[in-house]
């Protein structure tokens, strides 16, 4: 059963669910690119799917690429499953919206998870659908 | 035409192009693994140059360090670009070397595995730093909305960088153009088969109108 925790929670998951980090745009705003580059491959590699509520932009999302094909190793780590809806698509009403009680207009929702965890199943302009397992 | 006159030609020519002032182009062919960007590249330098980039083949990440052909003269409806065309790495975010393990030993595909990331990386820096334009390959087979292809068009509109779509692999029974042209509606979408050679007259005709 997946979890919601907040990122800054020291204790570890439950070794029987996965946990979901979703982090607020206010959060992310206050952050250089490689400090949130960082933030997201740290809890992608304690096995974690980040949720972003505004996504990256444009550059750092480069930057994400390059710094993750840095650290990928045999048998350890072999990367991330990232899927972003477009900016223009995204409404205040969505789900994350409304969860964390935004009024941004221009939030741009990424997901960010382990490759050999997140398998994403279908993907539209208004849905992203992701089979998550345990290894 | 006479002998001299063919020199006077010559010589203008070659005279222009060193005085020049417009730089060849350094067009990206960027693309996820296995879209065809290897064969377009040297279909289009063996059209121009009549040298190959480098080797195609269908095991993934066959292409793991970008390669440039520089100063391809493209020349359609009176319009001539000189191009260095990079042929780089199928941009993705994850690699695994067990994927080749079918193809080779695990050795080679621990190495392989490595040579793809580090050419993914220098990919996304050339990207950021050093093209002048991008052909973006999608293989039309496939569904065009995943995830590296949203995500790196945007980083490639970002830019403000001349953008052509090819939509490669026409040649096959399962190719739908118009669902690239639908998930991609602002930029221009090509139809062709760099295998088979088909419609690369439009393909030259839009580098040349496009990048020129």
């Amino acid at each position: 059963m997946p979890t919601a925790t907040n990122a800054d929670d020291s204790d570890p998951p439950d070794s029987d669910g996965v946990q979901i980090d979703l982090i607020s745009g206010e959060r992310m705003d206050s952050m250089a690119t490689m400090e949130k580059i960082r933030m997201i491959l740290d809890g992608v590699h304690d096995g974690n799917i980040v949720i972003l509520e505004e996504g990256l932009t444009p550059d750092e999302e480069s930057r994400l690429i390059e710094v993750t094909m840095s650290e990928i190793s045999p048998d350890e780590f072999n990367g991330i499953e990232i899927e972003t809806y477009p900016k223009s698509e995204t409404r205040d009403s969505s789900l994350l919206g409304r969860l964390m009680g935004s009024d941004e207009t221009e939030a741009k929702l990424t997901v960010i998870g382990p490759a050999n965890q997140i398998e994403t199943l279908h993907k539209d302009e208004t849905l992203i659908s992701a089979l998550v397992s345990r290894d | 035409m006479g002998l001299f006159t063919e020199l006077k030609d010559s010589i203008s020519r070659v005279t222009d192009r060193l005085f020049s002032e417009q730089e060849p182009k350094r067009i990206g062919i960027y693309g996820p693994p296995n879209a065809g960007k290897t064969t377009l590249a040297n279909r289009i330098a063996r059209d121009w140059t009549g040298d190959a980039i480098g080797t195609e083949s269908h095991v993934p990440h066959e292409t793991r360090r970008a390669r440039r052909k520089e100063n391809v003269e493209i020349e359609r409806n009176g319009k001539t670009v000189t191009i260095d065309i990079v042929d780089t790495p199928g941009v993705t975010t994850k690699v695994d070397y067990e994927e080749f393990t079918d193809e080779m030993e695990e050795d080679d595909a621990i190495r392989r595995s490595r040579e793809a990331t580090e050419g993914v990386a220098e990919a996304m820096h050339w990207l950021r730093e050093d093209v002048d334009g991008v052909i973006y390959v999608l293989d039309s087979a496939e569904d065009p909305i995943t995830q590296v292809n949203t995500m790196l068009i945007g980083i490639i509109e970002s830019r403000d960088l001349p953008v052509l779509i090819f939509a490669n692999k026409i040649d096959l029974d399962d190719s739908s153009v118009k669902r690239i042209e639908d998930a991609f509606p602002q930029h221009k979408t090509i139809p062709l088969s760099a295998k088979e050679g088909e419609n690369m007259d439009e393909v030259y005709e839009n580098i040349a109108e496009y990048f020129g």
